[in-house]
């Protein structure tokens, strides 16, 4: 391309100019001769970000918990946590002279007496929807590109404890409003706190300040909802933050792109000015919805009654799971020398919750202990390439939806008129046979992809032109990709020969797995790990390919009249099948 | 940079040598002034759009009602939806301004940084290892045992005034049940024999004429309704929502053909009329929906069902207990009366809760129930 680059902006100059400072520079002088900061700056100004839109889920997370800050600032200046009793007077006729509690009806003032009053409670619940959803999200994208391995694990493991707090956020803040439905969720959490063995009704009581309802646990859960937790949250996301800065951001193989470097736009100034607009967009979503889509409307449910509750009461989609596991467990209870344990209860919403929060703690300590992989990783994988890993997270996806539909299924008996016996029966056996019939489906599935992708690079792609052959066969033509497209689908490690185990340390720096303890079991996984997959070609494997292919087109020019198109092809080294 | 650790890895040989960079591809912007003064009028545009909206929002603010006018538009709260959607548009035109400024105007040539491994080198780490070493040594910490000890103790023992401090949030189960108000603690609700048994809202008595064959009625302890010579309820606050959230009961008709009283309990119902805990056995949400055809109460919040016909038994869902039941009396007043407080505790199990102690008599009939 022939461009006249004399023309280029001036944004795009790459001299270094050498001037005297302008206004900026003399406010950086200033700071810096106080602060020092010009040694720290010097890199990080121009820090690169390699670009994707995957890269994004986590900045979601990030603004939203931004937003939630704002917007949770503004709803406390109104908001009473308390459950004093008052009598009603506000504007909202349907419960004018009815009895509640002052969090309720200063949930209700917040609601229809403070103007943008509901907006910004409605913008406060769907960003907190949002941190979570975009958190969850986010750790799958991780997970599925293999962005946990080393040196990141720490990374991960700070990343589930954002998640397990914003959850504990989220339900702390729902229950705040002491409405019908929040009041229901809290009655069921005491429910769960009793069936703990030993301490469960010595716990209820503390926190309750006494007998369910008591008067302490609004004020209680206020302080945890605005302080505690979110300080902890702060503290997690500054230090999720640093090891980012410090670790360098992953990023996608590529042309240029490799293990030793980092290729993207530098901080100052697209990458602050991408992420900082994309902050305004977040808020500016957030708005829309809190403006837009109504959102637990309180008013609707009434003040709360421990002898009332609605139909069809759920908590906020992220408890969903374990309630699924609730309805769907069997009613056992051992009653053993005067005590009862309630196995009911304490088994789906007191230990598995616990269960699965360890399991995605421990997912990149167990890869690596698999695997014996120690080496750094900072190209990221595709997921169809690391088939077992991607399988794991489809087969606990698998688990928790089916557990979170299971949450609904009252709500999924009515709409699609079943029988909810029939539902729940159904997701007992569910839970346990969905997430190993996706884990072979997935696993199966991206080895299909691998296969694709090597037929593309050995045979190339397919280009839709169907070719007649002098005996009358007709067969499609293809044409090798891009060099840029087959370097990228081969930049990857191949994975390390499971079948047979010989030094210690293999060509890759893996260790043997054949050594210490459970060695056996070791080698098994390793195997299940890495069996069947496709390992990219080799150089010769490539060139044999490609040769095969040229002798293909050799054959067929010697047949054809039309010999002076076929040659010219040749070059780029069309496929003949 | 002797030591294979302080460089990252090489990579292994890739099939295909790497093609570097690819050369950059200048923006219309870059090489056309008039499209760069279209994209520099579109981004000024965009921040001018969110300036209107700012304005927008505050004429909303101050111009449209809330209060008693909330659904004006569409059901929704005007305010609320101009607030929002003003608001909205502010932030979302001043954010899609400065990426567009990011992608058209500003600089867009990527650039190269190199990694460093994670770890230290190898001098940082020997030197820091010394300084640790050297710091161990000099504290003693690995010679003195007893002092070792004494700290270990010590710190754990630092957690006994944290723990003990929490210690007040709340009494104890057992301080609850002692503590001499009515029906407080676990084991007990706050009825007693001859309370009526009340509509839910109202509070006014039933008597059995009222209720039909199959009629479900929401009751509650005719206490939580009763007040002084002045109108003053006697329970209120604190007290009158742990009455309800025990206290709380269904009444149910039942035909007499149909059902059929647990053992010891075939004198606790008044002509079929059955009285139930509403409180579920599970993790005590409120149970009120009531299959009248099969005389099964399903409890909205886990869908555990139980079958009043057959002493509240569970017949679905995660439950494991039946509903205690109330036995219950006509007064000289004929309406209806518990004939005494639950014979067990209502609600969820607990770990001190005695299943095997659960039954059937009630206290004070001596033995002849």
């Amino acid at each position: 391309m022939s461009i006249d680059t004399s023309k280029v902006a001036t944004s795009n100059s790459s001299a270094a100019i050498a001037k005297k400072p302008g206004r900026a520079g003399a406010v950086a002088e200033w700071a810096d001769d106080r602060l020092g900061l010009a040694t720290a700056m010097k890199k990080n100004l121009r820090k690169v970000f390699p670009d994707h839109w995957s890269f994004m889920l986590g900045e979601i997370a990030l603004w939203s918990f931004v937003v939630l800050l704002l917007s949770g600032v503004f709803l406390t200046l109104w908001f009473n946590p308390s459950m004093g009793e008052v009598q009603y007077n506000g504007s909202y006729d349907a419960l004018r002279g009815i009895h509640m509690s002052e969090a309720y009806a200063s949930s209700l003032k917040l609601s229809f007496d403070v103007r943008g009053g509901l907006l910004m409670r409605q913008m406060h619940h769907w960003a907190a929807m949002i941190f979570i959803a975009s958190m969850m999200i986010h750790l799958l994208r991780v997970y599925f590109t293999g962005a946990h391995r080393k040196p990141r694990e720490l990374n991960w493991v700070i990343g589930c404890l954002l998640l397990l707090l914003g959850t504990l956020e989220g339900f702390t803040g729902y229950s705040l409003p002491d409405d019908l439905l929040s009041g229901t969720g809290i009655r069921a959490a005491d429910g769960f706190m009793k069936s703990m063995p030993v301490v469960g009704s010595y716990m209820s009581f503390f926190l309750f300040g006494g007998e369910f309802p008591g008067e302490s646990i609004i004020p209680r859960l206020y302080t945890v909802h605005v302080l505690l937790i979110p300080g902890l949250l702060l503290a997690l996301i500054a230090a999720h933050m640093l090891l980012l800065v410090y670790h360098k951001h992953t990023q996608w193989a590529g042309p240029g792109r490799t293990e030793e470097n980092v290729v993207g736009f530098p901080m100052l100034p697209v990458y602050a000015a991408k992420a900082g607009g994309f902050f305004f967009i977040v808020f500016g979503v957030i708005a829309l919805m809190g403006g837009l889509l109504t959102l637990n409307p309180v008013w609707l449910y009434g003040p709360y009654d421990p002898s009332k509750v609605t139909a069809g009461s759920q908590p906020d989609w992220y408890m969903g799971w374990p309630d699924g596991a609730l309805r769907i467990m069997p009613g056992l209870e051992t009653h053993l020398f005067g005590h009862t344990l309630s196995w009911n209860v304490f088994l789906p919403i007191i230990v598995l919750p616990g269960l699965m929060f360890t399991i995605l703690l421990l997912l990149p300590f167990v890869e690596s202990w698999i695997t014996g992989d120690k080496r750094d990783h900072h190209l990221l994988q595709r997921p169809r390439n690391a088939p077992t890993r991607t399988a794991t997270m489809v087969a606990l996806m698998t688990f928790y939806g089916l557990m979170w539909a299971a949450g609904g299924n009252d709500i999924i008996a009515i709409l699609l008129d079943l029988s909810i016996n029939q539902i729940t029966y159904f997701m007992r056996v569910a839970v346990f046979v969905g997430p190993v019939i996706a884990f072979i489906i997935t696993r199966r599935w991206c080895i299909s992809l691998q296969r694709k992708d090597e037929e593309v690079l050995l045979h190339g792609y397919e280009t839709g032109v169907i070719m007649r052959s002098p005996e009358g066969g007709y067969s499609e033509r293809h044409l090798p990709v891009s060099e840029s497209r087959a370097y990228t689908l081969t930049a990857r490690d191949r994975d390390p020969d499971v079948t047979a185990p010989e030094s210690t340390v293999d060509a890759n720096g893996l260790e043997d797995p054949s050594s210490g303890r459970l060695s056996g079991l070791r080698q098994r996984l390793r195997t299940l790990m890495y069996a069947d997959n496709v390992q990219p070609p080799t150089r010769q494997e490539l060139e044999a390919a490609h040769h095969h292919a040229d002798h293909d087109a050799d054959h067929h020019a010697d047949h054809h009249a039309d010999h002076e198109l076929e040659s010219r092809d040749r070059d780029a080294l069309p496929g003949g099948h | 940079m002797t030591d294979s650790h302080d460089t990252l890895p090489v990579p292994a040989d890739r099939p295909i040598d790497d093609p570097g960079l690819p050369e950059h591809a200048w923006r219309p912007t870059d090489v056309d002034p008039a499209a760069e003064k279209r994209a520099e009028r579109q981004v000024a545009g965009l921040f001018g759009l969110s300036m209107v909206c700012a304005v927008l929002f505050v004429v909303a603010y101050f111009s449209l009602d809330i209060g008693d006018n909330h659904t004006t538009f569409l059901g929704m709260g005007a305010s609320t939806l101009a607030l929002g959607a003003a608001l909205g548009g502010t932030l979302l035109f001043f954010g899609i301004g400065i990426i567009q400024w990011a992608r058209k105007l500003m600089g867009d040539h990527e650039i190269i940084e190199m990694r460093h491994p994670a770890r230290s080198s190898d001098e940082d780490r020997a030197a820091t290892l010394e300084a640790l070493n050297l710091g161990l040594e000099e504290s003693g910490i690995g010679r003195r045992k007893l002092v070792l000890f004494g700290i270990g103790g010590a710190g754990f023992f630092m957690l006994a005034p944290a723990v003990v401090l929490l210690r007040d949030l709340g009494p104890t189960p057992n301080q609850v049940a002692e503590s001499g108000v009515e029906g407080a603690g676990l084991e007990r609700t706050i009825w007693t024999k001859g309370m009526r048994v009340v509509r839910d809202v109202v509070g006014t008595p039933i008597r059995p004429a009222d209720v039909e064959i199959g009629d479900l009625f929401n009751a509650e302890p005719a206490a939580i309704f009763e007040v002084d010579e002045e109108g003053h309820p006697l329970i209120e606050g604190v007290e009158l929502q742990v009455a309800k959230s025990k206290g709380a009961v269904v009444l149910i008709r039942m035909d007499p053909e149909d059902n059929n009283p647990g053992p010891g309990r075939e004198n606790w119902d008044v002509d079929g009329i059955l009285c139930y805990s509403k409180i579920c056995t599970h993790v005590g949400c409120p149970i009120s929906l009531n299959e009248r055809k099969t005389h099964h109460l399903l409890c909205p919040c886990h869908q555990s069902t139980f079958d009043l016909a057959d002493a509240a038994k569970v017949v679905f869902g995660p439950a494991a207990r039946p509903l205690p039941q109330l036995p219950l009396a006509v007064d000289e007043e004929g309406y209806l009366v518990a004939q005494s407080d639950f014979t067990e505790p209502v609600g969820p199990s607990y770990w001190e809760r005695d299943s095997q102690a659960d039954t059937s008599k009630i206290p004070g009939e001596g033995d002849s129930a």
